[in-house]
């Protein structure tokens, strides 16, 4: 079938890219590849805005994350996800080739959709070349054939133009950035050079249109975005992470993540809970507590995802039920990117208190790739 | 048990018994017939497969193939693709031919952004997949498992290649699977590609995936008056095609020499059965008076020659695909031909085609059996038992008509104009003719025959006689001969006609003392002109014609002609022409000599105009000569380089060609021309004669299956002259002992039949000869010709021709004195005593 070889094409190569640029080993200070000298990512850092809104490109490794629930025209409860990843490979930089790729742009977009019962998902790869791909500076512009993402009159603008599935929405922020980590720099592990620059912005209204097949209907919700960059995310023992972002419905905003070392225990963690008052709290790694629940197996992939949580940040104690089991995002013909997104409720004492996202790698293969290890 | 079943059993056991030698020999010859079909086709196939399976992968999925010259276009046009409505995806490649140093053939590289080909070529992507990254990095390679088979390297070694006359060196990072891609390729990334190779900006090919429900010829339509001069939007059957025309007259051609073989061997089958049955007519006709009805006789018969077929057929698929198999490993599925690129096809047993060839095998051996079955069938049973009636049951009198008339339908049919690209009036006309030259054998043997003297001699005479009173079996022990002589003569003479055509035009071509080359002929490896001058200035050097050899895509839908940038004279004098301009030129138009192929292929004729897409521009040319080109089965044309070099500003040169100052040694200015380079040893020098001697080299090899073939004719064409005799003798044998009754010795029978023997021999001989010239003349001139779009001087291999002959000849006397010798070993008087 035509999509379907694309597809596997396509899923090699966007599996094989994305674990490429997480696998990242973290040395002390400066990041040097055999070709370029990615800068490090350090504290005291101020992040500024709009400026950091846009792309960094001399660091290796770069995403605008948005994701959120939906309601339909037609009453059905979505949720959805649409994530640009720049990176920066490690290739000579003097080749003149228009086509040389110093940048690529990779984008994810993934439907969870209850009536169907797994992921409409889309993927697509490009080199940032002849202005049919890149991510700006300066603001939030990034951009692949098609699709894009970009912040416009403060909104932010989401199109996504894949073979199935299609979006347009508008994401409008209701808050400030949230601020991640020490004032914007979000450690991930013990390893001092494993960090990221890293905000968030939850509680966006989202309005516009989701298209299945063709089939179009105009959607309301509310979404989460994150923007982070850095140069070596993942210390030498991290082989994945679990992450949540949940919009809290009392206006507070929630997130969380823990990098799992081999043994499947914690390696690192760490949060932020935004209060309803706007008042930041920010968790160390002995306040962030992961404990998994029950258990979905991929059918496809054969994968195990504990697909509910349990999750203690600081004095919060959240139950995470997802929307519905299968959200893996399939890419069962690559080795190890094959990784678990999905919208999920968050429940405290028997009552739903908030929704949002929860992101589950490495639980089939750890994030390293064969043939494409890191320098 | 039936009855049918009952006269089955006495028929074949008495045969079985009587002569298990020669019904191995008859099932021997069909299984020769059958494995060398079944091999060719398969050989075929499997060729035509892995070339299928090549281009499909490289088309991929794409709906419109957006392609110009080989130079390329640039890029800016992908990214303006990539923008059109109704295009979903655009991939954006550069397919140049690399000369590997050292090689003699060049390596295809398709040099692919894949992220973007993921989308056209999944397939190939998913074969880079695990270094997909690693490929960004400069001066990387992948290479198709074949490829990286026939270069000897493997992943980590390092691939010297030839870009203009310096070095350069790509890793190879990785091989593919063999599934990936069939054939030898290299995969590169776009723009490692573009800076080594010296393209920059440029791209030669865009694949173009549609959005569903987009009308792809309005797209077409509209891209055309979009794209530049030169580069046009192509569906993928239209590649496809092209890919697989360049191969298609030559698969078909050895199809039909299969086909041949098969249908020798099947008409052996008809002579011996034909003959077997002849002998048998008194046991035949007494099962007859015993109840045996004519259809039980008729049936019987038949099934025994379809027995004989199976048996053959049986052993000759098995045969066939073992041949195949060892040829394919051996020499390719070109079988030596240079068609396709080597590589190692693996001929899967086709259950199918063989259970076809089996078939066909044991219907054409059924087939062969049944008309003389029939005929003895409806012989009345007294008759038959009726000693001497061998002979009058051949003597029915074979009107001359229906012969004269499929003759003359096969010539009529030579002169029909080819179909689809494929001569099959030609092979039509080749079949009409041998059956229509067969049919006439009897009446030509009957008048023949009575035309002879009669010698004094008493063996010689007594073998006039018996030849003259027995022409009908004659005619037909003669067209074994016949069939195998006629077809071995007409191929022996296409082929000598053709080597001879090749070494005249190859010294017309090759006139110079030494000729050089970077490598391999390629995109890459070319004579700047500042290696032109240091070679023009070299010690020993009198004179240097340098040329610039280049693939332009004259017409979209048809494989690329090679455009030749070289010195031509004023009237295209140092070209083999075949006729040159007698009327003035048009005005404006630059001159051009276009090669024969251009004429068949393209419709150009002297005198006319053409549009040559060249540089990004359109220049209009006019047709100044026609020559002659076995180089380029496509077609070429040659301008002057005078002329190009203005158009379009490129000095390279691809080939030179050296003329020494008196008194120069050949070896000592290639040595001082390698010196002047890097890497100069690998750079491809070699006097005239050595790449004249190469060239003949090559052209034997891809000639070697017809010799194979031809060989296996000429054996079965024997056995079918050793069974005629050995049958007749047989049957002879009261007629020996009568004859040593009345006082002939039987060194005299011997001799005798040794007369009859190379006087059949002769005359088959010389009417195979005659027919063989006839078909030959079709050969040359129309399936030569249809198929590859050049032409052939006819010549004779007189020699060759008077040793077969000779060969022919003595083989029938020789086989006709041994079967008179086992057949006059029994007493005179036992053999008298048989016929009663």
């Amino acid at each position: 079938m035509k999509v379907g070889g694309a597809a596997r094409g396509l899923a090699a190569l966007a599996g094989a890219a994305l674990a490429w640029l997480v696998a990242a080993v973290a040395p002390a200070d400066e990041v040097r590849g055999r070709h370029v000298a990615y800068p490090a990512v350090v504290p005291g850092h101020l992040l500024e805005f709009p400026r950091d809104f846009g792309a960094h490109p001399d660091f290796r490794t770069e995403w605008w994350y948005a994701t959120g629930w939906l309601e339909s025209a037609e009453g059905e409860t979505l949720g959805f996800q649409v994530t640009f990843f720049r990176t920066r490979p490690d290739v000579p930089q003097d080749n003149p080739s228009g086509f040389a790729a110093r940048q690529l742009i990779i984008a994810h977009a993934a439907l969870s959709d209850p009536a169907r019962g797994r992921l409409w998902h889309e993927q697509r790869i490009a080199r940032a070349s002849h202005g049919l791909a890149g991510a700006a500076e300066g603001d939030t512009d990034v951009w692949l054939d098609r699709w894009r993402l970009r912040r416009d009159g403060g909104r932010y603008l989401a199109r996504v133009a894949g073979e199935q599935l299609s979006f347009e929405l508008a994401l409008e922020p209701t808050q400030p950035p949230m601020l991640n980590g020490d004032a914007g720099f979000s450690r991930k592990g013990r390893e001092p050079g494993s960090a990221s620059y890293y905000y968030s912005l939850p509680h966006l209204a989202v309005t516009g249109e989701v298209a299945r097949d063709g089939r179009r209907v105009a959607v309301t919700g509310e979404a989460w975005l994150d923007q982070e960059w850095s140069t070596a995310l993942l210390d030498r023992e991290a082989t994945g992470w679990d992450w949540i972002g949940i919009n809290l419905d009392d206006g507070g905003a929630l997130m969380a993540f823990r990098l799992r070392d081999a043994s499947g225990g914690s390696h690192w963690a760490a949060g932020s809970w935004r209060r309803p008052d706007g008042t930041l709290v920010t968790f160390g790694p002995d306040e962030v507590e992961f404990i998994p629940g029950r258990r979905w197996r991929s059918p496809r992939t054969g994968i195990e995802f504990p697909v509910e949580w349990r999750v203690r940040a600081g004095a919060l104690d959240l139950e995470l039920l997802p929307l519905m089991d299968d959200q893996e995002s399939d890419s069962r013909y690559t080795t190890g990117a094959v990784y678990w997104e999905g919208a999920v409720r968050a429940r405290s004492a028997d009552r739903e208190v908030g929704r949002g996202y929860l992101e589950l790698t490495g639980y089939g293969e750890p994030l390293r790739l064969p043939g494409s290890s890191p320098p | 048990m039936s009855a049918t079943g009952t006269v089955l059993r006495a028929v074949a056991l008495a045969r079985l018994r009587e002569q298990p030698l020669r019904l191995l020999a008859t099932v021997a010859a069909i299984s020769l017939g059958v494995a060398l079909a079944t091999a060719v086709f398969l050989i075929n196939a499997g060729a035509l497969n892995e070339f299928g399976l090549a281009a499909r992968k490289l088309v991929g999925e794409a709906d419109l193939i957006v392609r110009g010259s080989r130079a390329g276009f640039d890029e800016s046009v992908f990214v303006e693709l990539a923008g059109q409505p109704g295009v979903r995806e655009a991939s954006p490649a550069l397919e140049l031919e690399v000369a590997p140093l050292g090689e003699t053939s060049a390596l295809r590289v398709l040099a692919i952004d894949p992220f973007r080909a993921a989308w056209v070529q999944p397939e190939l992507v998913a074969g880079l997949a695990p270094r997909l990254l690693d490929l960004l990095e400069p001066d990387t390679i992948v290479l198709s498992a074949a490829a990286a088979r026939e270069l000897g390297l493997g992943a980590g070694d390092r691939l010297e290649l030839r870009a203009g006359t310096s070095e350069y060196v790509l890793k190879v990072l990785d091989v593919m699977p063999e599934a990936a891609y069939p054939q030898r390729l290299g995969v590169m990334d776009i723009a490692t590609a573009q800076a080594a190779f010296g393209r920059l900006g440029l791209v030669n090919r865009v694949d173009l995936r549609l959005e569903p429900g987009a009308d792809r010829e309005r797209l077409r339509e509209r891209l055309a008056e979009l794209l530049p001069d030169g580069v046009s939007a192509q569906t993928p059957d239209v590649e496809r095609n092209r890919a697989a025309e360049v191969t298609r007259a030559y698969r078909v051609n050895l199809n039909m020499l299969a086909m041949v073989a098969l249908l020798t061997g099947a008409f052996l089958v008809f002579s011996t059965q034909a003959l077997a049955v002849l002998r048998r007519r008194t046991s035949l006709g007494l099962m007859r008076a015993l109840g045996a009805t004519r259809g039980q006789v008729e049936l019987a018969l038949t099934a025994e020659g379809a027995a004989l077929g199976a048996a053959g057929a049986i052993t000759g698929v098995l045969l066939g695909q073992l041949i195949a198999s060892v040829a394919l490993a051996k020499l390719g599925g070109d079988l030596g031909g240079g068609y396709f690129e080597a590589s190692s096809l693996a001929a899967k047993p086709q259950p199918g085609i063989l259970a076809a060839f089996f078939l066909i095998g044991t219907a054409v051996a059924a087939l062969g059996a049944w008309a003389p079955a029939r005929d003895a069938a409806r012989v009345e049973p007294a008759r038959a038992l009726k000693a001497g009636d061998a002979e009058r049951a051949m003597d029915r009198v074979r009107p001359a008509w229906p012969g004269l008339l499929l003759f003359g339908a096969g010539a009529v049919a030579a002169w029909l104009p080819p179909v689809g690209g494929l001569p099959l009036f030609g092979y039509a006309s080749v079949a009409l003719l041998l059956l229509g030259g067969l049919l006439l054998v009897p009446a030509f043997a009957a008048r023949v025959l009575a035309l002879l003297p009669r010698p004094r001699k008493v063996a010689l005479g007594t073998a006039v006689a018996q030849l003259k009173g027995s022409a009908g079996l004659a005619g037909v022990s003669l067209a074994a001969i016949i069939v195998s002589f006629s077809l071995m003569v007409a191929m022996a003479i296409m082929v000598y006609s053709f080597r001879e055509s090749f070494e005249h035009w190859l010294n017309e071509v090759l006139p110079a003392d030494v000729h050089l080359r970077v490598g391999s002929a390629s995109d890459t490896a070319n004579w700047s002109s500042g290696d032109q001058a240091i070679i023009a200035a070299t010690e020993g050097v009198a004179r240097v014609r340098f040329q610039r050899q280049q693939p332009v895509l004259f017409d979209p839908a048809r494989p690329p002609v090679a455009l030749l940038a070289r010195e031509v004279g004023e009237d295209g004098e140092g070209l083999p022409l075949v006729r040159g301009a007698d009327a003035r030129l048009p005005d404006g138009a630059a001159q051009a000599w276009i090669s024969e192929a251009m004429v068949d292929l393209h419709g150009l004729e002297v005198g006319e105009t053409f549009d040559l897409p060249l540089a990004g521009k359109t220049w209009r040319m006019a047709v100044a000569g026609v020559w002659r080109d076995y180089g380029h089965t496509a077609g070429a044309i040659v301008v002057d380089r005078a002329w190009y070099i203005a158009a379009t500003g490129d000095a390279a040169a691809s080939e030179g060609a050296i003329w020494l100052a008196p008194g120069a040694d050949v070896e000592t200015v290639i040595a001082r021309i390698r010196s002047r380079f890097e890497r100069g040893e690998t750079l491809q020098v070699a006097s005239g004669s050595a790449v004249k001697e190469i060239s003949m080299q090559i052209f034997d090899r891809a000639f070697a299956v017809t010799y194979l073939l031809e060989a296996v004719a000429v054996a079965i064409g024997l056995a079918g002259v050793a069974f005629a005799f050995s049958s007749q003798a047989l049957a002879r044998r009261a007629e020996f002992g009568m004859l040593r009754h009345v006082g002939m010795l039987r060194r005299q029978v011997i001799a005798m039949l040794a007369g009859e023997g190379a006087m059949l021999g002769a005359l088959g001989v010389a009417y195979g000869l005659a027919l063989g010239g006839v078909l030959s003349l079709v050969l040359v001139y129309v399936i030569n010709r249809q198929s590859f779009n050049w032409s052939i001087d006819l010549a004779v291999p007189w020699l060759q021709l008077g040793a077969l002959a000779a060969l022919l000849v003595s083989a029938a006397a020789v086989t006709a004195m041994a079967s008179g010798r086992a057949a006059t070993s029994d007493s005179a008087v036992r053999a008298v005593r048989e016929d009663w």
